[in-house]
C-alpha cells in the first residue's frame, strides 16, 4: 500500500454530510491501491465487546479493510477500551476511520489517535448564512465552475434550510447548466420561494420601481404566499441597507465581518442605499414595522386592519415613494 | 417580627389578612390578590398562607415568622402550600386538572391546604372552567389564592367567585425601608434602588444587590441621549434584543439539555439512544415547543422591563420641563435628564412616551421584537439642530 493511503483517520465535527464525504474520500484513496478493499461499518449502539478485533484480524485473502467507527462521542466503555487497545497495537492491512461529532466523550481515544499521527479531517458545522454561502462557493470552486454572487444568495434562500438539499442543488446546477450559473437558473430549477419573492420585492421597492414592486407582490399574493415572511424579508433588507449605509466607508469584507453579513450582501446593500438618506430609510423601516403588526392581526386598540394584503401593499408603496424622494404616499 | 412585615406599605391588606386568619367568620375559601407588578401580590399570598399555618406563640401572634410552619411556607417547602408559577403564556387545562385533584386532598401537616396561583391572568377559558367548581365549593380545609395584575386581567367567571384584595404601589420609602431591614442593604443604595425600580420590590432588590443589573439599567437610561442617527437607532435596538436573548434562561443549551434528560428519564427512555421511538419523539417535540414558548416569554418580559426603564427617563425629563418638584425615578442620573429636557419640548417628550407605549402594544400583538424596537428607536431620535 502506498504512502498516500492513511492507516488512521479521525473525522471530527458535527456536519454529517461533510463527515460522509470524508469517509468516501478515504475509501476512494484506499481503493486506488486495492480495488477490492472491504469497508466495514461499526455503530456505537449495536457494538459488541471484541467486535473490533474480529474486523481487524488479517483476512483470509489478505485484502485491505477500511474500518469505519461511527459516533465515538456516543461510545460506551467497551468500544473505548477496544479502540484504545487497537491503537496500542495497530493491525496491518487496516485503515481505521473514527468519527467524532463533538464533546468530551471518548477523549482518551481522540488523544491516542492524534498522538499516533492520525490524519485529521474536519467536518465543521454549516449553520450561519455565511457558512452556507461559503459552502456553495466551495462546491462550485471544487468543480471548477462559476456562480454569480446573487445566484448564491438565491440558492441559499431557496434550499438552504437543509445542507443535503443545498449540496444536491449545487450538483444539479453544475451538471445541467452550462457556463456561469445565474439567478435565473436558480429560479428555473428551484422555483420562487417566499424569501426570494420578498427579496425581489424589497429590491424593487428600495430602487423606487413602484410598478415592478407592486406587480411582484400581487403576483406572489395571488399565488397564495403568506404575507408575514414577505414583511420579514422586507424588514431584513431595509435593516441591512440601514446598517451598511450608516457604517461609513471600510471594505466590504471588513463590514461583512462587523455586521455579520456576507460580503455580497454588503455590496448589494451599498448599491441599494444609493439615493437614500437616514431619515427616509427610518421612515421606511417604520412603515414596515406597522405592516408587520397589521398582517398579524393588528394592535387591539387600533382600528381594524382591512386585510393583511392591504397592509403589505401599503408598506411597499410607502417604501417606493420614499425611495423616489417623496414623503409618505 | 411577623411575616406580614414583608408586605410593604399595605396596612389595610395586612389587617384584612390578619383578621381572616384569626377569626373564622372573616375567612373565605377563594381569594384574588391584585396589584401592579412588584407590589407584592405573591408575597401577600405567601404571608397569608404562613399566617394560616402558623403555630407560634399560642396563636396570639399569627404569622409569627419563627415557628416551623411559618418558616416552611416562606421557604416554599410546606407540603400543604402549593405555589403554581408558570413560564408559559397560558396555564393549560391539564395543569388545571391536576391542581383541582390536588386541592381535594386533606392537608397533611397544617390546618389548611393552600393553592396559590401566581399568574391567574394566564388562565384561559378552558383552564379557568376547570377550576371554577373547586373555587366555588372547595373542600372544607382548602383555600385558593389567585394573583393577577388587575381585576380586568382575570376572567369574570373566576373573579366573581373570589374575595378581592387590592394591593397598592408602595412608596419608594417603604420599599427602601424593607430592603434595609430585611436584606441588610446600605440605606443610600436602598433608596436609589427603590426609586429606580419605581417601587417594584423584586427589581429594587436585584438592583441593590446585583452590579450587573445596575450597569444594565445605566445602559438603558443612557440610550435616549445617544440616539443621534439611524445607525444609533438600529444598534440600540439590536443591543436590546441581544441582551434580552442572553438573559433568557430558556434559550440556554444547558437548560434545554437538562429538561430533555428529565423528560426522557420520566418516560423511561434510553438517554443515550440516537434515535428515539415515535412516541418519545412526540413528547420531545412538545418539550421543544414549550421551551420555545418559554424563551419567547422571557425575552418579552426582559424587553418590557427595559422599556419601563426607558420610559422613566422621558417621564423624568417631562417633570423637569414642567418644573415639577416631584420625585424623579432617575435622580441618580441628573445630566441625562437635563440634556433630554433641553433637547425635547414637552410635547415631544409626550410623543416619545407614546412611541414607547405603542412598541409595548406591538410586542403584545406578536410584532417581531427587533423590528418593533427599531421602529421605536427611530421614533425616539433626537430632534436635529
Ligand atoms: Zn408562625
Amino acid at each position: 500500500m502506498s504512502a498516500a493511503v492513511p492507516t488512521l483517520v479521525l473525522v471530527t465535527g458535527p456536519e454529517e454530510l461533510r463527515a460522509e464525504r470524508a469517509v468516501d474520500s478515504v475509501v476512494e484513496a484506499v481503493r486506488t491501491s486495492d480495488a477490492d478493499a472491504e469497508v466495514v461499518h461499526v455503530h456505537t449502539e449495536s457494538y459488541q465487546p471484541g467486535e473490533l478485533m474480529v474486523h481487524t484480524s488479517p483476512s483470509l485473502f489478505g485484502g485491505w479493510t477500511v474500518l469505519v467507527v461511527h459516533d465515538l462521542d456516543e461510545a460506551d466503555d467497551a468500544l473505548v477500551e477496544d479502540l484504545s487497545g487497537y491503537l496500542d497495537q495497530p493491525a496491518d492491512g487496516v485503515t481505521l476511520v473514527v468519527l467524532h461529532k463533538s464533546g468530551n466523550r471518548g477523549k482518551r481515544v481522540l488523544d491516542a489517535l492524534k498522538k499516533s499521527g492520525a490524519r485529521v479531517i474536519e467536518a465543521k458545522a454549516v449553520k450561519t448564512e455565511r457558512d452556507k454561502h461559503d459552502f456553495v462557493t466551495e462546491e462550485f470552486r471544487s468543480a471548477r465552475r462559476k456562480i454569480a454572487a446573487d445566484a448564491v444568495g438565491a440558492l441559499v434562500l431557496a434550499v438552504g434550510k437543509d445542507l443535503r438539499e443545498l449540496a444536491s442543488a449545487c450538483e444539479q446546477l453544475i451538471r445541467d447548466v452550462e457556463g456561469l450559473v445565474e439567478t435565473e437558473d436558480v429560479t428555473t430549477y428551484y422555483g420562487e420561494k417566499v424569501e426570494t419573492t420578498g427579496f425581489r420585492v424589497a429590491e424593487a421597492a428600495l430602487g423606487g420601481d413602484e410598478a415592478r414592486a407592486m406587480a411582484l407582490l400581487r403576483h406572489a399574493m395571488l399565488g397564495g404566499l403568506d404575507p408575514v415572511p414577505i414583511v420579514a424579508v422586507l424588514a431584513m433588507q431595509l435593516r441591512q441597507v440601514g446598517k451598511v449605509a450608516t457604517a461609513g466607508r471600510g471594505s466590504s469584507a471588513q463590514l461583512a465581518r462587523d455586521l455579520g453579513m456576507a460580503p455580497w450582501q454588503v455590496d448589494a446593500a451599498r448599491r441599494a442605499s444609493q439615493g437614500w438618506d437616514g431619515q427616509r430609510l427610518g421612515a421606511a423601516i417604520q412603515a414596515v414595522a406597522q405592516a408587520d403588526v397589521d398582517v398579524k392581526g393588528g394592535v387591539r386598540t387600533e382600528v381594524a386592519v382591512r386585510s393583511p394584503e392591504y397592509a403589505v401593499e401599503r408598506a411597499v408603496l410607502t417604501v417606493c415613494r420614499l425611495a423616489q424622494g417623496d414623503g409618505r404616499p | 417580627m411577623s411575616v406580614f412585615d414583608q408586605l410593604v406599605g399595605q396596612p389595610r391588606v395586612v389587617s384584612t389578612l390578619r383578621r381572616a386568619s384569626t377569626e373564622p367568620a372573616a375567612m373565605t375559601h377563594a381569594w384574588l390578590f391584585t396589584g401592579p407588578p412588584g407590589s407584592g401580590r405573591s408575597v401577600a399570598a405567601r404571608t397569608f398562607a404562613a399566617a394560616l399555618q402558623c403555630e407560634g406563640a399560642g396563636g396570639v401572634q399569627v404569622g409569627c415568622g419563627e415557628c416551623q410552619p411559618c418558616r416552611m411556607v416562606m421557604a416554599g417547602s410546606h407540603p400543604d402550600v402549593r405555589v403554581v408559577d408558570t413560564d408559559q403564556t397560558f396555564i393549560k387545562v391539564g395543569e388545571a386538572r391536576e391542581l383541582v385533584l390536588e386541592a381535594q386532598a386533606r392537608p397533611s401537616l397544617g390546618r389548611w391546604r393552600v393553592m396559590v396561583v401566581e399568574d391567574a391572568d394566564r388562565l384561559n377559558d378552558h383552564s379557568a372552567n376547570t377550576l371554577l367548581k373547586s373555587l366555588e365549593e372547595p373542600t372544607a380545609r382548602t383555600v385558593w389564592m389567585l394573583c393577577a395584575p388587575s381585576l380586568e386581567d382575570v376572567l369574570v367567571t373566576v373573579r366573581s367567585r373570589c374575595r378581592h384584595v387590592r394591593l397598592g404601589t408602595p412608596s419608594p420609602h417603604a420599599v427602601a425601608d424593607l430592603l434595609i431591614s430585611r436584606d441588610g442593604i446600605d440605606p443610600s443604595m436602598a433608596h436609589y434602588a427603590a426609586r429606580a425600580a419605581q417601587s417594584h420590590i423584586g427589581i429594587a432588590r436585584r438592583l441593590a444587590t446585583d452590579e450587573h443589573a445596575r450597569a444594565r439599567r445605566r445602559e438603558i437610561t443612557s440610550i435616549p441621549t445617544g440616539l443621534a442617527s439611524l445607525g444609533d437607532a438600529l444598534r440600540a435596538a439590536q443591543d436590546l434584543v441581544d441582551e434580552a436573548g442572553e438573559g433568557a434562561k430558556a434559550t440556554s443549551a444547558d437548560h434545554a439539555e437538562e429538561q430533555r434528560r428529565e423528560l426522557l428519564t420520566q418516560l423511561g427512555a434510553d438517554l443515550t439512544a440516537r434515535t428515539q421511538p415515535p412516541s418519545v419523539r412526540a413528547h420531545l417535540r412538545r418539550l421543544d415547543d414549550r421551551l420555545k414558548a418559554e424563551a419567547r416569554r422571557q425575552q418579552h418580559d426582559s424587553i418590557d422591563a427595559a422599556l419601563t426603564d426607558l420610559a422613566s427617563v422621558y417621564r423624568d425629563a417631562l417633570l423637569v420641563t414642567a418644573g415639577s418638584g416631584l420625585d424623579r425615578v432617575n435622580a441618580s442620573e441628573p445630566e441625562q435628564i437635563q440634556l433630554l429636557a433641553r433637547s425635547f419640548s414637552a410635547e415631544q417628550l409626550l410623543l416619545a412616551l407614546e412611541t414607547i407605549g405603542e412598541a409595548r402594544q406591538r410586542l403584545i400583538a406578536n410584532g417581531a421584537p427587533l423590528l418593533v424596537l427599531e421602529a421605536m428607536m427611530i421614533g425616539l431620535l433626537l430632534p436635529r439642530g
